[in-house]
């Protein structure tokens, strides 16, 4: 665990992996530390936000190096399953980058489980890992001005589900009619990070 | 009592203290983007301190009261305009029902903070009346004719202190990558004058001047980021994160402008320049 200055009103953690990362963020939770206001975690890190009025860096330093990780199996934050019809505009030119045929894309992106990592890029957006390692894929090389709700996609070694109308650049394999981001939900967004989500084909 | 937008000039809307809590959801953490005009505003009016307040970004906004309404306004040497009659700069005043307010143009600054007494009874959202632009969360920005009930809950008034503003550099603590660049480009930064450019909005004033050069050129893998961070993407131009600023950066951030420097920042114009210093 590697503590980086973040200025006066936070504190970068740094670890080795996501799956440190993950189970830093879950003891973080679990631990509730006064004057944290808000937690980001990422791929290698986990951001700590503070109010400086209730605690100071140092203090929130010294508590955390104190937290117990959360082991994998312990912080799993429930599993969804989402259906999905794989009919994206990029399922083909997917299917072609990996030398396969567009089932053999569907079979791997159902076949294994993802974990959220983390959220980014919009309000319920997840950004799922630990799925095929054979369905590592580049972005697209021009992104799209418009990609609409509810798009299933992959870049790179992820995989995510886009919660809202927006730009992007991510391969599109299929869409679901699952909402990511529901404000009339307790918790709006459907992926927080350590949900385990599986993907199941359904019929065009 | 209700307050009618009558006109809003180029950009108005609802901002409190922000959505903290939520990161974990991708929701950003949004708010006044200059904290402590937004927080004396409601001070002076006798709010409590995370009550609804209109930031108007230069002059323009024109409002009006269907009932008496205690009002002030603060961030930049813009006054309210009582039907003719100016009001000096964050200086209380009581209209009464019927009254037309108008906010003047600033000279210096750019985001005036309007606050009434019992301030915006507009739904929260996620805890928050701020709107996120970004994240589409919050309420609507609002435009002419819209209705903002004013709500009821307010204390004694703050006194009204001197405004100082300072000058000079703007303070920042290194890190947290400030190891990803040369030697060089952190004494640049600590040293050289930056230009804000017009590209620059709520999310993020974005600054021309020497480049700085990266030690490191791996890519970082996005991280969480704060209001304040000096961001600095491929081109070496850096970019100061403003209240809206997405969840997480993709680009090492060289330093972390202390609170007061980012509020100073908030009231930076296109054409400005800046220096920082250590804080």
């Amino acid at each position: 665990m590697r503590f980086l200055s973040c200025g006066r009103e936070a504190v970068l953690v740094e670890v080795d992996d996501l799956d440190a990362a993950l189970s830093l963020y879950a003891g973080l939770r679990a631990a509730a530390l006064p004057g944290v206001v808000d937690l980001v975690p990422a791929a290698r890190t986990v951001l700590i936000r503070l109010d400086p009025a209730q605690t100071s860096p140092a203090a929130v330093r010294a508590a955390t190096a104190t937290i117990e990780l959360t082991a994998a199996e312990d912080r799993v934050a429930g599993t969804v399953e989402i259906p999905v019809s794989y009919d994206g505009p990029d399922l083909a030119d997917v299917a072609e980058h990996l030398g396969v045929g567009p089932a053999e894309v569907i079979a791997r992106h159902t076949g294994t489980p993802w974990t959220v990592a983390f959220a980014g890029f919009s309000p319920g957006f997840g950004y799922l890992t630990g799925g095929d390692p054979g369905l590592n894929v580049p972005r697209r090389a021009s992104p799209r001005t418009r990609i609409p709700a509810g798009s299933v996609a992959l870049a790179g070694q992820y995989s995510g589900v886009y919660p809202h109308d927006s730009p992007g650049g991510w391969q599109l394999i299929g869409r679901t009619e699952e909402r990511m981001w529901d404000l009339g939900r307790p918790e709006p967004a459907l992926l927080v990070p350590g949900t385990h989500v599986i993907f199941k084909a359904v019929g065009r | 009592m209700n307050m009618t937008i009558l006109r809003t000039g180029p950009l108005t809307v609802l901002k409190d203290r922000g959505r903290p809590g939520h990161a974990y959801q991708g929701v950003a953490p949004s708010g006044a983007v200059d904290r402590s005009a937004y927080a004396r505003a409601n001070a002076l009016v006798g709010n409590p301190p995370g009550a609804a307040a209109l930031e108007c970004t230069l002059g323009g906004l024109r409002v009006s009261f269907d009932g008496p309404a205690v009002l002030v306004l603060t961030g930049t040497d813009a006054v309210l305009d009582v039907q003719g009659t100016r009001a000096g700069v964050e200086e209380v005043v009581t209209v009464p029902a019927g009254a037309t307010v108008s906010v003047t143009m600033p000279r210096r600054g750019l985001r005036s903070y309007l606050a009434v007494r019992g301030g915006f009874a507009v739904l929260p959202v996620l805890g928050s009346r701020s709107t996120d632009r970004i994240g589409g969360i919050g309420p609507d920005r609002p435009g002419p004719g819209d209705v903002l009930p004013v709500g009821t809950e307010a204390g004694p008034p703050a006194a009204r202190e001197e405004i100082r503003s300072p000058d000079g550099p703007l303070a920042v603590d290194l890190g947290p990558r400030d190891d990803w660049f040369t030697d060089a480009a952190v004494a640049t930064l600590l040293s050289a004058e930056f230009t804000v450019t017009p590209a620059s909005d709520s999310v993020g004033l974005r600054l021309d001047g020497p480049e700085l050069a990266r030690a490191r050129t791996d890519e970082l893998p996005s991280e969480g980021v704060v209001r304040g961070s000096i961001q600095v993407p491929p081109n070496g131009k850096p970019i100061i994160f403003q209240a809206d600023h997405p969840v997480t950066g993709g680009y090492p951030v060289i330093a972390v402008l202390t609170p007061p420097a980012a509020d100073r920042a908030a009231q930076l114009r296109p054409g400005a320049t800046v220096r920082f210093t250590r804080g």
